[in-house]
């Protein structure tokens, strides 16, 4: 079942958080936060709404700012430092609950503008690369329509390509398929188990179980801004140890 | 029950009811949908039959188009002399006569630049370069040709430039200076840098809170009292900085709506790709928030192009002023009403293709969904 937990992993550390805490005005969202992710990890982040998750992995490339601890991405601590925080920014990717593509933009100038103006790559490579990607999440076909004039879930699989056009070595995935149409999970999903088998470091918070089974090399469950469990999959889903942690399970898999 | 005309799953596109498609319904739904449009109908038309024929008879038929004096006028119906006698001063004020090929040849070098601009299949690089042209070098070629003073051609001082080619000097200046500077205080007034806000809410707030006709004298009249000649510039300079300051206090607050309808995921998003901040702006937000706003945009233009006239109080004639002036003519008393017909539709004209303009460019420019 979760075959890929006894996997070998690398031993370098990609990501590390220590005693991180995050504050909202007077709000506590984030407590003690403590994490290690190996290169090629892929962790699972699961838990109930309002428990901090999406604001942790969006800690991690400083789309929100924490007052406490450390956050440290490929070597480089996250600090007010902008240089920084562009150079962490420019190896992770990040894929979005609503996609967020640039509607302005065709799905092609979505995938090439960062390349092209982070990265500096000259436009015809840019676009070569752009199309190999837009055919691995198999949407060659669409790359001069608009986004608007895509589906939900062809959305969400440009965004995943316009991520990986910067040839990010970490990916953050914040809910992903939560916005989707219940057709259109499975083709999202697949884009990303492709991605995990490829040997992409990812965390990903989502509620899909099945996803969390499949790939991930431990799951995270987090509870009013604390990580309340964390294991293997199979022993995530089988011995859960911790009540909160069984009755959200019981709750989302219970029927 | 009614019989199953067509298999299951397989029923075809029929067209819709005859009467719901065509004039005769376009009518009864627009027109006399009820009794009370009915009522509103059976009353415009009767407004148009009373007042369409007569002002047509004042503007047309019982006008008089050909003379040189006011005793060619029969005074039935407009006298369309006074406008062909003063034409040259309600276009170019009191510009040398001799020397007005200067401003006809920088409308010709505008006009020949600018069209290849709307014409769909004109390259990229060409109208990039078309309008960096008119952006750049154009003003300064102007300023060469019509204040003169180098290359050979005579000195025309500012107090001489009027009518519509004042009007139009000052609306163009305001409408190209205003909007960069617009956006900029728009960016600064949503910066994280409290300075930089705090000076763009005050600078936008200042502007925003005086009459333009406040500014204007100010310019004119008070400026003087307290910089020496020598430093202050021309009047009509002083104009047009003023002009420009107060219409992009203006301009701001429509760019920073449309900054604020701006999704917050397309910064984050813009941010996640590793975007700095001046790139995700001119890249990302810029480009969706100003498509958003080009109506407010045009509107402040149009604002703007109309508050022109309001340089008469300092002395400046233009396109109206100018009719105005030529109706005080002792010869000509009496003729305002052409005057100010004729001024009217030189505006009209103008404020009106910027209209038109916006709603085709917010067209072209719509591609679907925003997000």
């Amino acid at each position: 079942m979760s075959e890929n937990s006894q996997r070998e992993l690398s031993e370098e550390v990609v990501i590390q958080l220590k005693q991180m805490h995050k504050w909202y005005g007077e709000f506590h969202v984030l407590k003690d936060i403590n994490l290690e992710v190996k290169k090629g990890e892929r962790i699972v982040v699961c838990g109930p709404s309002g428990s901090g998750k999406s604001t942790m992995i969006r800690c991690i490339n400083r789309l929100e700012e924490h007052q406490q601890g450390q956050i440290i991405v490929n070597g480089i601590e996250l600090t007010s430092d902008v240089k920084n925080i562009e150079e962490v920014r420019r190896e992770v990717g990040m894929c979005f609950q609503h996609f967020n593509l640039f509607p302005h933009l065709t799905i092609l100038e979505n995938l090439t503008l960062a390349p092209m103006w982070v990265r500096k790559i000259p436009k015809a490579e840019a676009e070569a690369t752009a199309m190999h990607y837009l055919e691995r999440v198999k949407i060659p076909d669409q790359a001069n329509k608009y986004p608007g004039q895509l589906s939900g879930g062809q959305q969400q699989r440009v965004a995943i390509a316009r991520s990986l056009c910067m040839k990010p070595k970490i990916m953050l995935f914040d809910e992903p398929t939560s916005a989707l149409d219940p057709e259109m999970i499975a083709e999202v999903l697949d884009v990303m188990v492709t991605l995990a088998e490829e040997g992409m470091t990812m965390i990903c918070v989502t509620h899909e179980m099945g996803f969390a089974r499949k790939v991930a090399d431990r799951v995270i469950f987090m509870d009013a801004g604390q990580v309340i469990e964390e294991n293997n999959p199979h022993d995530f889903f089988e011995k859960p140890e911790n009540e909160r942690t069984k009755l959200f399970l019981s709750q989302i898999l219970g029927h | 029950m009614t019989e199953q005309k067509y298999p299951i799953g397989q029923y075809p596109n029929l067209p819709p009811p005859k009467n719901s498609v065509g004039v005769v319904a376009w009518l009864r739904d627009s027109l006399f949908s009820n009794w009370f449009n009915t009522l509103l109908t059976i009353l415009a038309i009767y407004i148009v039959i009373k007042t369409i024929p007569g002002l047509l008879d004042w503007a047309f038929f019982s006008a008089d188009w050909v003379g040189t004096s006011r005793d060619d006028c029969s005074r039935e119906g407009a006298c369309w002399v006074f406008i062909n006698v003063w034409f040259d001063q309600l276009m170019y004020g009191r510009f040398p006569e001799d020397q007005v090929w200067r401003i006809q040849a920088s409308y010709i070098i505008a006009i020949a630049a600018a069209i290849p601009l709307f014409i769909p299949a004109v390259s990229r690089k060409i109208k990039t370069a078309l309008a960096l042209f008119l952006l750049v070098l154009f003003p300064i070629i102007c300023f060469y040709l019509y204040y003169g003073g180098s290359f050979g051609l005579e000195v025309v001082e500012t107090t001489l430039w009027g009518g519509l080619f004042l009007t139009l000097v000052i609306a163009v200046t305001g409408i190209v200076m205003s909007l960069p500077l617009g956006i900029l205080l728009a960016l600064g007034r949503r910066s994280n840098m409290p300075v930089v806000k705090s000076v763009c809410i005050v600078f936008i707030e200042f502007w925003r809170g005086i009459p333009l006709i406040t500014v204007l004298f100010m310019a004119s009249v008070m400026f003087p009292l307290f910089v020496p000649e020598e430093l202050s510039p021309d009047k009509l300079i002083r104009a047009l900085i003023g002009v420009t300051l107060f219409s992009s206090a203006y301009m701001a607050e429509v760019v920073r709506g449309g900054l604020q309808a701006i999704p917050k995921g397309q910064y984050e998003a813009a941010a996640a790709l590793g975007l700095n901040y001046w790139k995700s702006m001119l890249l990302i937000i810029l480009p969706q928030a100003l498509k958003m706003v080009i109506p407010g945009i045009v509107n402040t233009f149009i604002g703007l192009f109309k508050d022109t006239t309001l340089v008469l109080i300092i002395g400046l004639f233009d396109l109206l002023g100018m009719a105005q002036l030529a109706a005080t003519n002792p010869n000509w008393l009496g003729f305002s009403i052409e005057g100010y017909v004729f001024a009217a539709l030189g505006f009209f004209v103008f404020c009106f293709t910027m209209s038109r303009y916006s709603q085709s460019l917010e067209r072209r420019l719509n591609t679907g969904h925003r997000n």
